[in-house]
């Protein structure tokens, strides 16, 4: 791990006006978001959500951003959670033309990739959403060779992006349904081994997931060569 | 105000007092957030340094640590992920102790925790002095897992929880802040939950 050296600006609260809501299976939402005054984001960094109650009662989450830079809306995918105060609000009430108080980006350089570095971008159930930014990016550049992106999901349904991720190439494994003639499994080593190596060693590589997720991914990038170090994780765990 | 949301956890009064603003009670679960991979270390090749300005740079041993006198904290974690833990026993020792024993000089004003991951955070000397800070090595009772930062972390519970560094190995004495890992990625440089400074700006 090294120290970020980033000159981070800092942010403050605004709003952003909701444009366009998707409510997608099996239980996801995307927003698409109009945030007054935005600082365009780097891809791996999130926004902060917050909800306000007529008693001045507040709630907030962090989402990782889904969108390009370039993208004039600020794109979320927000997973609704049992019981979860802000995901099932994003979920259930919100409706095109709402506000929302956001905050962001945030995130700083860590788990931020600007189409320099060749990495590897490991992403698991929601924990794909930041390398989504991250591969739009790379697909408008022009430089998906120096993304090597795995999405590990239970099912094609409840993989977030899925179609958009097997047409660009990323490498997706499924881990509760075949996917072609890929019989449900996580990743295996071999299979992320040659994603690390070829053409050239990555430099870098990021995971996004659950605790469990992360840990496995870390465990395993390490068994094919990748060096503790240069690993960035991005965990999510119990908020809603 | 947000159309349409009112807000749930808001039952009880344990709520006014003990939660800070924008918490939320997570209950028995304890959430884990680290931005590196998660090390493992045998105890018997860790170390804790005092360094910096102080007249006696200091090191000890996982054994030498334990022959400190040692001391609890039974009270409230809060992450800036916006939970909170209540009700949580570290056993450590005091950086009091070790203070004491490295000898600040008069310029120290600031500390730098490092962690054997390369993680730093930046803390003010006076959050880490008068009872109001540790190194831990048990929670509940039990030994501190990896994932919680193993074998020893550093304990500033009346801060948000990222400046409570895991697998700390280092305690830098500084006549100047500068930032830490999540400070320099645009978190707060003190990070008062009950002042909710979270992030670079924020009052």
């Amino acid at each position: 791990m090294s120290t970020a050296t980033g000159d981070v600006p800092a942010t403050s609260w605004t709003t952003a006006t909701v444009v366009e809501v998707e409510r997608v299976p099996l239980r996801y939402v995307r927003l698409r978001l109009d945030v007054a005054g935005r600082t365009p984001h780097r891809p791996g960094q999130h926004y902060v959500v917050r909800l306000r109650a007529p008693d001045d009662y507040t709630a907030q989450r962090s989402y990782s951003v889904a969108s390009d830079p370039a993208d004039p809306l600020v794109e979320l995918l927000v997973e609704q959670l049992p019981d979860g105060e802000v995901s099932g609000h994003l979920h259930d009430v919100v409706e095109p033309g709402d506000v929302l108080e956001v905050r962001g980006p945030i995130g700083g350089d860590w788990f931020a990739w600007d189409g320099d570095a060749t990495a590897i971008a490991v992403g698991g159930g929601t924990g794909i959403v930041p390398i989504v930014s991250m591969l739009r990016l790379a697909v408008r550049l022009g430089v998906t060779e120096r993304l090597r992106v795995v999405a590990v999901g239970r099912s094609l349904d409840e993989l977030p992006y899925a179609t958009e991720l097997l047409d660009a190439g990323a490498f997706v494994a499924l881990t509760r349904e075949n996917l072609g003639s890929r019989v449900a499994a996580p990743p295996y080593p071999e299979e992320l081994r040659d994603l690390v190596d070829l053409p050239t060693p990555v430099e870098r590589a990021y995971v996004c997931g659950s605790v469990g997720f992360a840990s496995w991914a870390t465990r395993t990038l390490g068994e094919v060569g990748v060096l503790s170090r240069s690993i960035r994780v991005e965990q999510f765990g119990v908020t809603g | 105000m947000t159309r349409g949301f009112t807000g749930r956890r808001r039952d009880g009064a344990v709520r006014s007092d003990r939660l800070p603003p924008g918490q939320y009670d997570v209950g028995r679960d304890w959430p884990t957030l680290t931005a590196e991979a998660t090390p493992h270390l045998a105890r018997e090749h860790w170390s804790l340094t005092v360094d910096g300005l102080v007249g006696t740079p200091t090191t000890w041993t996982w054994s030498e640590l334990h022959a400190l006198p040692h001391s609890s904290y039974d009270g409230d974690i809060h992450c800036v992920t916006t939970w909170s833990r209540f009700d949580t026993t570290f056993r450590g020792v005091s950086v009091d102790v070790l203070l004491d024993a490295a000898g600040p000089l008069p310029d120290a004003a600031y500390v730098m925790a490092h962690s054997t991951t390369g993680y730093t955070t930046n803390l003010p000397l006076a959050d880490v002095t008068g009872g109001r800070a540790w190194v831990v090595w048990e929670a509940d009772g039990r030994p501190l897992s990896d994932e919680h930062g193993g074998p020893v972390r550093l304990l500033v519970p009346h801060l948000y929880f990222w400046k409570s560094a895991k697998w700390v190995s280092r305690l830098e004495l500084m006549a100047h802040d500068r930032p830490g890992f999540w400070e320099a990625n645009g978190y707060h440089d003190r990070g008062d939950p009950w002042l909710e400074q979270r992030y670079q700006g924020d009052p």
